[in-house]
């Protein structure tokens, strides 16, 4: 059913069209190298050029063409694709005549600028699909006033408006400058889902053109007449800079200066290869500014911290004590995660040209606007002083939600009054801190003769982690008697959110413990799940932190798809796991024909509400399964006095291609509004494949990466797919 | 500094930089031509990926000075249009998310089918096996360079 909605247009929002231009709205830098314009397609900047802005999201230009804004940064998530898709959607855009531009920071048009937490859809649905109602309801008032028609008799699809009384017909482009005169309804019709043509169809990637031809539009891309090179060292964790000799990286040909500011040495030149070689021939003495950290310190710090740290109480429902003493059996286990750094392809890199109270700031950021605050408070000027433009980046996974790197390049413009780029090398970005922290979890679980889980207790401690649990999380609210629990250890290592924080971790844990209570229970760990499932539905335990019929929708839908139990040669793992609005079950299939074990498939199911664009949405669910994998498998980050000693990919090991197994993806349709998909699928994979080692070799692994387990080296695990 | 003169997509370009500065540097820095990333430069990731004389090769690590008349050829220059076999079939399947590394990918993939037109699925696995990418898109991939195959 259509529903009727405020569009809550203010003044603010729609841009009334006399003395305005939109051309500087999309382009406000320049590329040295541009597309050669090919006529018959209009760019972007020809039709907004001629083109009226409707509102914060689109302009229409007198020939039909429409370009829709998408503010939020895309990094992979495909945001730039299904933002407009949306927008288009409500519009009754021609979907060939949308254009696609970035926009910049602009907080006065448009609300939460940012890519984190999978929160872009869940928050904009609404707000997009207005943006588009709205112009197509003023549209149609002009077409309405145009031909002296009542505006209720015209029909709107692909772009065009038609009268079928008069057989009058004409594209929105027509009726753009009568629009421009009008002002936007109150209130307009949102088209019932079932009606969508855009939406739920797979739309290839705006930028794909862009992409396979090289073109120049990364924030490592970025050049500038007159800009300068930078790169900077920076402290190990836990130091201080006592003095730096820079007269061998001085002496380097094409350095054209060094600067220090607090910790950090920036070397300056015409280009990059220079400043590679020069920064390793500064010669930097540091001091202790604080514990300088190893990973044996950590390791220590975890036992201690477990047996007698301070916990917070985040979860408490019933008597846990009485619970354990009553136990017929009772499972303990220990899992551990390490550091890691979010290595996306694209090294962080930014620039900045400070000029008096004013900077302009352009790269890649996942937090545009946390980019402007800290830069405005750095130089002390008001934050509207402060322009961003947002490139496309290359990968985030949380790193880029810090401004770090974003407030160095103005600290080094600063130094040296001029335009900058400051690049991180791949050793940079691996030292540099910022990482997902390291985390030890232990959990108990008190099971009653029946096998029926009483009671449950997690306690985790994290290194800079903040709250190491997700509490609301099942089985909360499924078992009678439960204490969760998380310590705090303030590490002088950094950390920060990596795609989908703590529970990219937590999960894996939770979800193999799960199968060890199964086990300890003589139950199959999808009727334990679903046992304590049921129990949630029908006399939860204190308040509910997701949603149980869509879980349970996931699990069984999940045991359908990948045969669970049904072949006797494939032993399966089974992972469930709530986050970020989303819902996700996955199966992990190791064949053990022949006698070596072989992870061949995963079967995922998502139900993320009304999936936008299916291309997308099967790209976050594999991507993020490859990256869960990867980084369970075979990634680790130890440190040795505050340096980290991984330090590029020779032994930093991301997953490669012949490592990953096939990947089956289902989604429910359950009618919700669409929830995003940038982390969901990543926390159940670990556990899934985990669980489905066990249940073929018997081997539980407790830690990662699980390559440099004892219990995984002598495995032969083969990965193959199909 | 010294003078080089490089073949680079079929013009000849004259640049003045140290011996040992990579081609990937003289590429991005010198020429402009920034589709040739810069991920890890030690050769382990493939995202600095072109080709010297038709063979994919790791720029990240290739001192200009190794160059010679080689012809380079890097994304810019595989085709006029975008239009390469690879190139159409990356767009057919929709491979990107971010998008960084898929210019090396690219160029991995068509010098590979170069030198093997009808190559098996393992082959293909085997080769693109040299390229990260941090996305997980490495199914797409795989598919990708099996489509470019079949319709090349």
């Amino acid at each position: 059913m259509t529903m009727k909605t405020q569009t809550g247009t203010s003044r603010r929002d729609f841009l009334k069209i006399a003395g305005t231009t939109a051309g500087g709205l999309v382009i406000g830098f320049n590329w040295f190298s541009c597309d050669s314009p090919k006529m018959e397609v209009l760019s972007i900047e020809q039709v907004l050029a001629q083109a009226k802005p409707f509102n914060s999201f689109l302009s229409i230009s007198p020939t039909g063409d429409v370009v829709i804004f998408s503010p939020n940064p895309e990094l992979g998530q495909n945001i730039k694709t299904s933002f407009p898709m949306v927008v288009a959607e409500e519009l009754e855009a021609d979907w060939a005549k949308v254009r696609v531009a970035q926009a910049n920071l602009d907080p006065e048009k448009f609300e939460r600028q940012l890519t984190g937490g999978s929160g872009a859809m869940p928050h904009s649905w609404e707000r997009l699909r207005k943006a588009g109602a709205t112009a197509k309801a003023v549209l149609t008032q002009a077409a309405a006033q145009t031909w002296k028609v009542p505006a209720s008799e015209l029909t709107v699809s692909k772009g065009m408006i038609s009268h079928e009384g008069s057989g009058k017909k004409g594209h929105f482009g027509e009726f753009v400058a009568v629009a421009s005169t009008l002002t936007a309804p109150e209130e307009v019709t949102l088209k019932d889902k079932k009606d969508f043509t855009i939406i739920g169809t797979p739309v290839k990637n705006v930028d794909a053109k862009d992409i396979y031809t090289g073109k120049p539009m990364y924030g490592l891309d970025f050049q500038r007449e007159g800009m300068q090179y930078a790169m900077v060292q920076r402290a190990p964790f836990g130091m201080k800079l006592v003095s730096v000799d820079d007269s061998a990286a001085r002496a380097v040909a094409g350095v054209t200066n060094v600067v220090t500011f607090g910790s950090s040495v920036a070397v300056v030149g015409t280009t990059t290869w220079p400043l590679l070689k020069a920064k390793k021939l500064l010669k930097i003495n540091y001091e202790p500014d604080g514990a300088v950290e190893s990973t044996a310190d950590h390791d220590r710090l975890f036992t201690e911290l477990l047996a007698s740290g301070n916990a917070e109480v985040k979860r408490k429902d019933g008597n846990v004590a009485a619970a354990f003493k009553a136990a017929a059996k009772v499972v303990t286990a220990e899992y551990q995660c390490p550091f890691l750094a979010h290595s996306p392809m694209e090294p962080e890199n930014f620039f900045a040209h400070v000029q008096g109270d004013k900077v302009e700031l352009v790269g890649p950021t996942q937090t545009p606007d946390r980019a402007r605050q800290e830069t405005a408070a750095l130089l002390g000027i008001p934050p509207e002083n402060v322009s961003v433009a947002i490139t496309r980046l290359g990968g985030g996974f949380g790193r880029r939600l810090r401004a770090d790197y974003v407030v160095e390049a103005v600290e080094v413009s600063k130094a040296i009054n001029a335009p900058v780029k400051v690049t991180w090398s791949r050793e940079d970005e691996l030292t540099g801190g910022a990482y997902r922290p390291a985390v030890r979890y232990r959990f108990e679980a008190a099971l009653d003769a029946n096998g029926i889980m009483t009671g449950y207790k997690l306690k985790g401690v994290g290194m800079n982690a903040g709250n190491t649990t997700r509490e609301g999380n099942f089985p909360s609210g499924a078992v009678d008697h439960l204490l969760i629990e998380s310590v705090e250890h303030a590490s002088t290592i950094t950390t920060n959110a990596w795609r989908a924080p703590i529970t990219n971790f937590l999960a894996y844990a939770e979800q193999s413990f799960l199968d060890e209570v199964a086990l300890a229970a003589g139950k199959d760990p999808v009727d334990f799940r679903m046992e304590l499932l049921n129990r949630a539905k029908t006399n939860p335990v204190g308040e509910l932190g997701y949603d149980v019929d869509r879980m349970i929708g996931v699990v069984k839908m999940a045991k359908e798809k990948s045969n669970w139990g049904k072949n006797p040669s494939v032993k399966q793992g089974f992972s469930v796991y709530f986050s970020h609005k989303s819902y996700v079950a996955q199966v992990a299939d190791i064949d053990m024909q022949g006698g070596v074990p072989t992870l061949k498939k995963i079967t995922a199911v998502t139900d993320c509400g009304l999936v936008v664009n299916p291309t997308g949405a099967n790209h976050q669910v594999r991507g993020g399964i490859v990256d869960g994998m990867g980084h369970a498998m075979y990634t680790n980050l130890t440190f040795e006095a505050g340096v980290p000693k991984q330090r590029n990919f020779d032994t930093y090991r991301l997953i490669r291609l012949k490592e990953v197994p096939e990947i089956d993806t289902h989604f429910v349709d359950s009618g919700f509004d669409p929830t995003g998909l940038g982390e969901p699928a990543l926390p159940p994979t670990g556990g899934a494949i985990a669980n489905a080692i066990f249940a073929a070799t018997g081997r539980r692994l407790r830690s990662q990466p699980f390559i440099e387990q004892k219990e995984f080296s002598d495995l032969q695990l083969q990965i193959k797919r199909g | 500094m010294a003078n080089f003169t490089l073949k680079v997509n079929g013009t000849t370009h004259q640049v003045e930089v140290e011996d040992d500065t990579p081609l990937l540097w003289v590429l991005r820095d010198h020429l402009n031509l920034v589709g040739t990333k810069f991920s890890c430069g030690i050769a382990q990731c493939g995202a600095c990926t072109v080709h010297v004389n038709g063979n994919a090769t790791f720029s990240c690590v290739t001192p200009v000075s190794s160059i010679g008349n080689s012809e380079v050829t890097t994304i810019e220059g595989l085709s006029q249009e975008g239009d390469h076999p690879v190139q159409k079939a990356w767009d057919e399947v929709d491979v990107a998310q971010c998008g960084y590394c898929q210019s090396g990918q690219i160029m991995t993939a068509a010098a590979f089918l170069e030198q093997n037109p009808s190559p098996t699925l393992e082959e293909i696995d085997n080769a693109m096996n040299r390229n990260i990418c941090r996305c997980g898109t490495y199914h797409k991939i795989r598919e990708a360079v099996a489509l470019a195959a079949k319709t090349k």
